[in-house]
């Protein structure tokens, strides 16, 4: 062989190489034809799949002419991807969440401000607008459903034992140690995934300190060693007993199946965890009570529930085109509607809808109850990984929770760890 | 014509490379050197760079010294247990699993009965990924539908196999070790074929007793299986991941170096920084064993 062949050669694997990737930014073309919407998808599990399917194609269908284009990515893959997702090449629209999670790309740059559709949206609580405003006070998510969290039991379970709501922590541990008499595990529980315990220690906080110390502390600004936080985990070790224990090691399918098959009384769930694991038949056996008041300073005023929704990625080329970004505001404005949100709910029951002009009455016994659980509520929050640093909830919170449920007595040397570790991440910018 | 061909065949064959063949060699050596340094040594590098600095995977990288490091050893809980498990997993692997290997496959070069079933029973796991056998693992050792306790009847006060940290990383380190033993058994049995049987016969005539004749004159021929098995066996323990990643995203007592550097760097928010000083950290120990492997290895060579 001879130099210049291989040398042209090599040119050529090298074409062969950069090619493909070149003719498919071409392809593309960098505005795209103004009515096709690319969708960046994390809702790889079958029920949402279909239920966000029939949303797109009921909105393709009254849209004169304008196409969603569903890009699904695996929804692990697509949270741990996310960074690059969107300073890559992403799609113009794409599912995302509420809160900090979202205010700390909108800080970065990568997510388009909506506040002119905004202002047509209707049917959406000042609540919301806050979990779906940057910290610039504009407007980047278009919110979709939620699901709230609460204290899961069954109705028949109740009834045949006669146990009653509990409305305040004494009741509630009153009502744990009956249960507890009766042989049944009070409190199904786990963080073998390492974020199902997240929703208890919200509670607690909130209902201990508000919502604003919630707030607070989850940006880095209140202290993990202030005496408030210790209150939390001295509260929480009162209710450790009644936990199932070995929690670290049950996934949140094995705690909701033991409320299913009556071996728990009552779980802190987020309504489609339950929801999933209760098969058809016995769906509206399933109950919920708000978590119970521990200072009637802040009652029960704070309800957690995470919000999913909409937004637009800036970096993405065809939004560049005027014509392709107003087909994609088109669609957003049209999936603020409460139509649209029925359509999605009527094949995935076990989230409820965020604007109040969605139609409830095709709504199961439990949804009712949830969206007046959330309507009620003074404040929504966000779960505790949602409403913190990633890198802060994922590397320190889900650690510490899990260490303290297996060695609840040192709480001093806890909170000192976290404090001393949030310190560094919240530092690093 | 002809005088000048002859001049240039004569200078060929003095020569030996024509300037096209060190082309043609410069080429074939440079696109694997270059690959090399591209896709090996230009992340390491990277990776020790960016363990001095701070940066998010968005925005600006900032230098700032040794902090990642000091904040490594001092500030965060898991690092500590983390390096101590990788320690553990070696030392595990290396003194239970790979002794218990070579003794399984003694065991069966003697020919006991049913032997071909023994080999294919113990060599099955090592067919399957260590995800695979971490999935398994759950299916055994979960502790309200878990196997074990059902055989065992523990169900008024379960042992929570998986979820109690101090007992949870032997339960893998078992399942684990179930895998290699296998590995280690059968790179054993082929070493075993290939002993000469009349160095084994000459030890008989001479009086030389069963263990007398494995450790004196069978094991010391086993030398190059040894090293391939105590490669092998580092390389599983600091690269250990799957299994405590399947089982509980090696949290709550299933650290490991790996898991760490991970846990930083994919996702959003990336401490790419910090989580590039564990690897780095991780990266030291590893050259610690090569080097002293090496070292040892030459050393040998020339004792020879």
């Amino acid at each position: 062989m001879s130099r210049r062949s291989l040398l042209r050669g090599t040119a050529v694997g090298a074409g062969a190489v950069t090619l493909p990737s070149l003719l498919a930014a071409c392809g593309s073309g960098p505005g795209g034809d103004g009515k096709t919407i690319t969708m960046g998808s994390n809702s790889s599990d079958p029920v949402p799949k279909k239920a966000f399917a029939d949303a797109f194609s009921a909105y393709e269908a009254q849209s004169g002419g304008r196409k969603v284009e569903v890009n699904t990515v695996d929804h692990n893959t697509f949270q741990e991807n996310i960074n690059r997702y969107l300073q890559g090449k992403p799609d113009d629209v794409f599912m995302w969440f509420a809160g900090y999670r979202m205010q700390f790309f909108a800080e970065k740059g990568l997510l388009y401000d909506i506040s002119d559709n905004w202002q047509e949206y209707k049917g959406f609580s000042a609540a919301l607008k806050a979990q779906s405003s940057g910290s610039d006070g504009k407007q980047y998510l278009t919110p979709y459903y939620y699901y709230p969290w609460a204290v899961f039991h069954r109705k028949s379970l109740f009834a045949d034992r006669g146990y009653q709501a509990p409305k305040t922590l004494d009741e509630y541990v009153a009502l744990a140690k009956q249960m507890k008499k009766d042989k049944l595990d009070p409190i199904a529980f786990c963080d073998k995934d390492g974020w199902p315990a997240m929703g208890t220690f919200d509670y607690i906080n909130m209902r201990t300190n508000g919502y604003e110390f919630h707030k607070s502390l989850m940006a880095g600004e209140a202290a993990w060693t202030d005496k408030r936080v210790r209150e939390v985990f001295d509260t929480w070790r009162r209710l450790l007993p009644y936990c199932q224990q070995g929690a670290n090691g049950r996934t949140w399918q094995e705690a909701a199946t033991s409320l299913q098959k009556k071996e728990a009384g009552m779980a802190v769930f987020g309504l489609p965890h339950p929801g999933q694991q209760f098969p058809e038949g016995e769906q509206s056996d399933l109950d919920f009570f708000p978590f119970p008041v521990i200072n009637p300073e802040h009652g029960q005023d704070a309800v957690e529930a995470p919000i999913d929704g909409f937004l637009l990625a800036k970096k993405s080329k065809s939004l560049k085109n005027d014509k392709t970004l107003e087909s994609a505001k088109d669609l957003l404005k049209w999936l603020a509607t409460g139509k649209a949100e029925d359509i999605y709910l009527k094949s995935d029951p076990n989230n409820i809808a965020v604007s109040d002009q969605a139609d409830i009455s095709a709504y199961t016994p439990i949804q009712k109850k949830a969206v007046e659980l959330v309507s009620g509520a003074k404040q929504i929050s966000q779960f505790l990984d949602r409403d913190t640093r990633p890198d802060f909830s994922s590397t320190v919170m889900i650690p510490a929770i899990q260490k303290f449920i297996s060695n609840p007595n040192d709480v001093d040397g806890l909170v000192n760890d976290i404090e001393r570790q949030k310190k560094t991440i919240f530092a690093a910018d | 014509m002809s005088f000048l061909s002859a001049r240039r065949t004569g200078r060929r064959v003095s020569r030996r490379f024509t300037g096209r063949d060190l082309a043609v060699l410069g080429v074939l050596l440079g696109i694997p050197v270059l690959l090399d340094i591209a896709i090996v040594w230009g992340p390491t590098l990277a990776s020790v760079v960016l363990s001095f600095t701070s940066w998010d995977g968005i925005g600006d990288i900032t230098w700032v010294g040794t902090r990642n490091y000091e904040n490594l050893f001092t500030n965060y809980p898991q690092f500590w247990p983390a390096a101590r498990h990788n320690l553990l997993w070696l030392a595990f692997l290396g003194m239970v699993a790979a002794p218990f290997g070579l003794l399984l496959a003694v065991l069966i070069d003697r020919g006991a009965r049913f032997s071909r079933f023994y080999q294919s029973t113990l060599y099955m796991p090592v067919v399957l990924s260590l995800a695979v056998v971490g999935f398994i693992a759950q299916l055994v050792f979960s502790r309200d539908q878990g196997a074990l306790n059902a055989v065992i009847g523990d169900t008024d006060s379960p042992t929570d196999w998986l979820g109690d940290p101090d007992l949870n990383i032997w339960m893998v380190l078992l399942a684990a070790a179930w895998r290699h033993t296998g590995y280690v058994m059968i790179l054993y049995l082929a070493g075993l074929k290939a002993v000469d049987p009349s160095l084994k016969e000459a030890a008989a005539i001479d009086g030389a007793g069963e263990a007398q004749t494995f450790f004196r004159i069978v094991f010391p021929t086993l030398r190059p299986v040894n090293v391939i098995v105590g490669v092998i066996t580092v390389i599983e323990s600091l690269r250990a991941f799957d299994i405590v990643y399947a089982v509980n995203h090696g949290r709550n007592g299933l650290e490991l170096l790996s898991v760490l550097v991970t846990d930083n760097i994919i996702g959003e928010a990336s401490r790419i920084g910090f989580g590039s000083a564990i690897a780095v950290v991780l990266l030291a120990v590893s050259l610690g064993f090569v080097v002293t492997y090496l070292v040892q290895e030459l050393r040998g060579e020339k004792n020879r």
